[in-house]
């Protein structure tokens, strides 16, 4: 099954080209220090809203700050903000759809109503109230963006191992004396992993876009930081003069969640049984 | 079908029940002593002490549910912190903005998905195929953000085409009834203010629509797409039917059924899309409200926000489920 996965993914061009534009990132905010020529917090007064030049290669912001050098080190922050977050929604999600698989009936009806509530709220809104308890806040936001998101993960995992807990291999470890703990975790778990990584990659991407939304609206990273959300915000006041300071971020984002969404559709087709032709 | 509707809404009343109390324990766990912020900080603690007590915030926090419940159900969440206005009356002069902003974005995103869907289903593989799926994915990976303060940037900016920011001209009186501007303007046979409203909604709508834009397109495609393989469209064509009316009449009513449904749940993106841009465009709606009442600790509007703007997402839900079963038959949950 492995071996088709991969075979199937590998033919992808657009899952190779996401995971390329992934591998990218990674390396960039791996070695930031290396590949940034300037300071990314550094104001320079004398080199305010410079147009991109060969020192400058996408120009600098209001404080004289080397925007290619910002986004650089905002690829750190994209990165954490799509694993923290989807980290917590998996975590969260994953735990309170096993439970309600598993177990079923007032488990069940407890946890998906509540999964039901918090799908009714418009996922963005129900960051903003999180956040409005904890605090703005780059960590709080991925923070409130994990916890919007894990009602997703309940719902994919719960319907998976509702068909998975039924199989034989879970009574024959059950008939062994198995706990309740060993066979979530070791049995049922393991084999409903291929939707959650499809929906962990596609997450990432939707976590990254919602992280700089809450950024840009001061929400988020708050200033100095070189998030990018905050970076396209603060270039609101100089689209025309300097339209360069909103465009960077903006399509670094753009890139880094179309990494993540390739990857992700390209996954998802491959771990779907049913379109593979040969 | 009155029983599948009944049903249905039987079925939202533990979800509805579950939202008050979401947004009730989310108020309760917010930093800071109510009383005390509408005091201010030079109030004295006799003051604060007799406020909370009228306010019912020291009694105990079932106590306090079933007056939010009340008050929740009157409508009543108080004043504005910032405007000492009513929350509700600040809510839902907000929310016509938004639901002219949500349905201009909804009819550009359906005005040139479905057709695009369904020249790429028929032309699979094309170039035309290609190059709109790549374009959908970019469309989902855009940030909404972004597209609105490219298209502000261009359009408003450089080429002047449209307005900046606001949903009317400051210049342009509207005399208002429903609350909906294109309504009022309409109403009141005021044409120049309704052609400043549209031109006002146009590059909002435009950036809000790219998302369910995408999304909508690679429905179309893949719904129709799939009912093109069934046996009745196989049946239709070796009975010699023409391949346009095989499309249009077998083909195209089944596929539109999936789509209707994702029409229908954009609702939830389209909010979240517009408090974003909203903020681009200084639009007063609901989106706005939301990021200044947050940001100002204005709870009272927070409260009456969050409540309306769920409520609302529930009954779209449920009117896009009850529309789907209606439309099809089968459907019978």
């Amino acid at each position: 099954m492995l071996a088709i996965t991969i075979k199937q993914f590998l033919r992808s061009k657009a899952g190779i080209a996401g995971f390329a534009i992934i591998a990218v990132i990674l390396i960039l905010a791996a070695s930031a220090s290396f590949v940034a020529p300037y300071n990314p917090t550094e104001q320079s007064f004398t080199q305010q809203l410079l147009s991109p030049s060969a020192s400058h290669f996408m120009g600098t912001d209001r404080y004289g700050r080397d925007i290619f050098s910002r986004i650089v080190y905002g690829t750190r922050y994209a990165l954490l903000s799509g694993l923290l977050a989807d980290g917590v929604a998996l975590g969260i999600g994953c735990l309170l759809g096993l439970l309600a698989a598993f177990y079923g009936g007032w488990w069940d009806f407890a946890i998906m109503r509540g999964v039901d509530v918090m799908m009714a709220f418009p996922y963005l809104l129900l960051a903003m109230l999180t956040i409005a308890i904890l605090g703005p806040g780059l960590i709080n936001a991925m923070i409130a963006i994990g916890i919007v998101y894990a009602p997703q993960y309940a719902r994919i995992l719960r319907s998976s191992v509702l068909s998975i807990k039924e199989n034989d291999y879970v009574s024959a470890a059950r008939a062994m004396g198995a706990s309740d703990t060993r066979i979530m975790l070791q049995h049922i778990l393991l084999n409903a992993m291929a939707p959650i990584i499809v929906q962990a990659t596609l997450t990432a991407g939707a976590a990254i876009i919602e992280a700089a939304g809450l950024g840009f609206l001061g929400l988020g990273a708050q200033p100095p930081t070189p998030e990018w959300g905050a970076m396209l915000s603060g270039g609101r006041d100089f689209m025309l003069s300097a339209p360069w300071i909103a465009t960077f971020p903006g399509l670094a984002i753009a890139v880094t969640v179309l990494g993540f969404n390739l990857l992700g559709d390209s996954l998802r087709d491959s771990l779907d049984p049913t379109l593979h032709r040969h | 079908m009155l029983e599948y509707i009944i049903k249905r809404v039987v079925a939202l009343i533990p979800v509805l029940f579950g939202i008050t109390l979401l947004v009730f324990l989310a108020m309760h766990f917010v930093p800071g002593d109510v009383a005390q912020t509408l005091i201010g900080e030079k109030g004295g603690q006799e003051e604060v002490v007799k406020l909370r007590h009228e306010l019912g915030l020291d009694k105990p926090l079932y106590v306090q549910y079933g007056i939010f419940l009340e008050r929740a159900l009157t409508g009543n969440f108080g004043v504005s912190y910032q405007t000492m206005e009513p929350a509700t009356s600040a809510v839902m002069r907000a929310f016509p903005v938004t639901i002219q902003l949500s349905l201009v974005a909804i009819f550009f995103s359906l005005v040139i998905a479905i057709p695009a869907g369904i020249f790429a289903a028929v032309r699979q593989y094309s170039i035309f195929d290609n190059l709109l799926m790549g374009g959908a994915v970019l469309g989902i990976s855009m940030p909404v953000f972004w597209t609105a303060v490219l298209l502000m940037m261009l359009f408003s900016l450089r080429l002047r085409w449209f307005p900046f920011t606001g949903i009317i001209s400051n210049s342009i009186s509207l005399h208002q009834i429903t609350g909906f501007q294109l309504i009022d303007a309409a109403i009141t046979g005021n044409w120049r203010a309704f052609s400043d409203v549209l031109r006002h909604l146009i590059l909002p709508g435009i950036a809000l629509g790219a998302l369910p834009m995408a999304i909508i397109a690679r429905m179309m495609r893949s719904s129709l797409l799939e009912v093109l393989q069934k046996d009745y469209v196989n049946t239709a064509r070796a009975k010699g039917v023409r391949e346009l009316k095989v499309i249009n009449k077998h083909a195209l009513r089944n596929a539109l059924l999936p789509v209707i449904t994702v029409v229908g749940l954009q609702f939830g993106n389209l909010l979240c899309g517009a408090i974003l841009t909203e903020t681009v465009f200084a639009m007063p709606g609901i989106g706005r409200l939301a990021v200044t009442s947050i940001l100002f600790r204005d709870y009272p509007v927070v409260e009456a926000l969050v409540l309306f703007t769920a409520l609302a997402v529930v009954i779209v839900n449920l009117m896009v489920d009850v529309s789907y079963a209606y439309i099809d038959p089968r459907i019978r949950y």
